[in-house]
């Protein structure tokens, strides 16, 4: 069962805002997603290797040479605030 | 000219019945008719469009037209289109507009494929009913009162009510071949790596794998030979060569052997889908099929290990929306540290299913709990695949229903995750093992459509697709098109 102080925790590990009102709702969908997947804890998995996707076959490697091209231009068009190529965020003081 | 298929519009255009223009304001005010209610377009790309119909009337006055050329068709907004907004469904990415073009939107493109628009899905294809979408729901062209299936809902029923002719869609547990089923149309995910996922927005990148929803599976080939291919631009891109799959799915009929895990045929499949289940075996038996019943020891198992291994990607994916280079970002506070911030354009930006699943995520690789659930999910994860290795050494397909039950009521899973995952329980596997798969449908339970699903060895979408045309061909469940849009 996963408590409001866990969903904080979560919540503060993923950078994520979870509001008072929305911590009870996450709180039970969370608690009951944790409880169905604990199925899994019941499977005798000794000796079996994990399978982290579905190649298999070694992951390519391409020659380590420049093919970008320069397109900061286009991409910070969808940046909320952008200065001489920067990409701003709020004044912080930490 | 709507009820027509993909393979008879490219005939029609080539001998020049009808012209690419006249197809594509055809089904602009299909859209504008139906789509009030349907919901299932985001974007209407209607000026592109047309601009692309007349280049495409030109290819084909000059005898230069490829299958595809001026045959319309719609992407799920998960695929980045330059210039055109590209929302993933979600808030985050309402004022998004792709910098560049998905691989797929370019083959599709330069094939000669006209762009209708971009269609609505679950937020960020996390969903199994398309309730999850910023800019709600899509309902179910046989009814309207009921969901069209997630996470490509808005692809499936766009094409159901043949207000598009064919979509692409995406399908990391079920989110091409769910909605095609409960749709009555047909539905490929492709083996992993198959299709090149570059420009892809990513939920779960070791499952993701993009698809077609299509009328029929000859379609499906028709699409799915542009769109397959080597990308290296994609690190999981399999270098493998396209087969012609148009021209494959015609050749004659082969015996076939196919595996039915009666497991499948328990308390939780809706009877009257067993029934009709049944019945399109015996039918694939009478075109020369054998039928075989297997075990598949470990695929009550796939829901659990799919739930945890996709939040965990997942939550690592979407990371990258934190407010600064692109998305969603909230007014600024006074007394915001920098975590606030992000905290705050993450919250605000993100519906309440895409939190869940990043907050699982997040839990289950955090420290203390990674080796209990991550790696346990990835341990399983193997046992489900080399269950499906094991039946493919003695059959050509497993068969099996696409969903547990014809579509259902919008509103009536929402409230609870777990009864909206379950409808995922038979088309998970496929995207755990790799594995390519196909809804087809297969009849009517209570006037609303069924679908049968084939999954098949690693690169086998020839066979597959040829068994679903060959099925088509004695059956007419595909070209059933609901009353209102007939």
């Amino acid at each position: 069962m996963l408590r409001p102080d866990d969903i904080r925790r979560l919540s503060r590990l993923a950078r994520l805002e979870v509001t008072d009102a929305e911590i009870a709702d996450v709180s039970t969908k969370l608690s009951s997603i944790v409880a169905m997947v604990d199925q899994l804890q019941a499977v005798d998995t000794a000796g079996v290797p994990p399978m982290a996707h579905p190649l298999d076959r070694p992951q390519r490697l391409r020659a380590d040479v420049v093919t970008d091209v320069d397109r900061h231009e286009i991409y910070q068009r969808n940046a909320a605030e952008v200065e001489r190529g920067l990409y701003l965020v709020p004044k912080v003081i930490e | 000219m709507h009820t027509r298929t993909l393979a008879q519009l490219s005939a029609d255009l080539r001998a020049r019945r009808i012209s690419a223009t006249e197809l594509t304001i055809h089904f602009l005010d299909r859209i504008a008719k139906h789509d009030a209610i349907l919901n299932s377009f985001i974007t209407v790309t209607a000026e592109q469009a047309l601009a692309a119909a007349a280049a495409a009337d030109q290819r084909l006055a000059s005898g230069d037209a490829a299958p595809l050329t001026g045959v319309p068709l719609a992407h799920k907004d998960i695929f980045c289109t330059a210039g055109v907004k590209t929302t993933c469904a979600s808030k985050m990415l309402d004022n998004f507009v792709a910098p560049y073009d998905a691989t797929i939107v370019e083959r599709l493109q330069n094939a000669g494929a006209v762009l209708l628009g971009k269609t609505n899905m679950d937020e960020f294809a996390m969903g199994s009913s398309n309730e999850t979408s910023f800019y709600g729901p899509v309902r179910n062209p046989w009814d309207h009162a009921l969901v069209p299936g997630g996470s490509s809902g808005g692809s499936a029923a766009a094409v159901a009510a043949r207000i598009a002719p064919a979509a692409t869609g995406t399908d990391t547990g079920g989110s091409i071949r769910q909605p095609a089923a409960l749709t009555g149309i047909t539905g490929l995910k492709p083996t992993y790596g198959r299709v090149s996922r570059y420009g892809m927005i990513a939920f779960a990148s070791s499952l993701d794998q993009a698809g077609v929803l299509t009328q029929t599976a000859e379609d499906a080939a028709l699409l799915l030979e542009v769109m397959a291919g080597f990308d290296e631009r994609d690190s999981t891109s399999l270098d493998e060569p396209v087969p012609p799959y148009s021209k494959l799915v015609n050749e004659p009929w082969e015996r076939i052997t196919i595996g039915v895990p009666e497991s499948f045929f328990d308390e939780g499949l809706d009877a009257d889908n067993a029934s009709a289940l049944r019945a399109a075996l015996k039918e694939f038996e009478k075109l020369g099929a054998t039928l075989k019943p297997i075990t598949l020891d470990y695929i009550h198992l796939s829901v659990p290990a799919y739930y945890v291994v996709a939040p965990a990607e997942a939550s690592s994916n979407l990371s990258r929306f934190d407010g600064v280079r692109f998305g969603y970002r909230s007014p600024a506070q006074p007394g915001d540290d920098l975590n606030a911030f992000y905290m705050r354009n993450r919250g605000e930006g993100f519906g309440p299913e895409v939190k869940r699943r990043i907050l699982t995520g997040t839990y289950v690789l955090s420290a203390g709990y990674f080796d209990a659930y991550y790696l346990q999910a990835q341990k399983v994860r193997k046992l489900v695949s080399d269950d499906f290795a094991r039946a493919f050494r003695d059959v050509d397909f497993v068969a099996g229903p696409t969903t547990p039950a014809p579509a259902f009521g919008l509103g009536q899973k929402t409230g609870d995750p777990i009864q909206m995952y379950l409808n995922d329980i038979y088309t998970i596997g496929a995207n755990l093992a790799g594995l390519p798969a196909m809804s087809l449908p297969c009849g009517f339970v209570r006037n609303l459509p069924v679908g049968l699903q084939l999954v098949a060895p690693p690169l086998h979408e020839a066979q597959l697709l040829k068994a679903g045309h060959h099925f088509q061909r004695a059956t007419d469940w595909h070209a059933r098109v609901p009353g209102h849009y007939a």
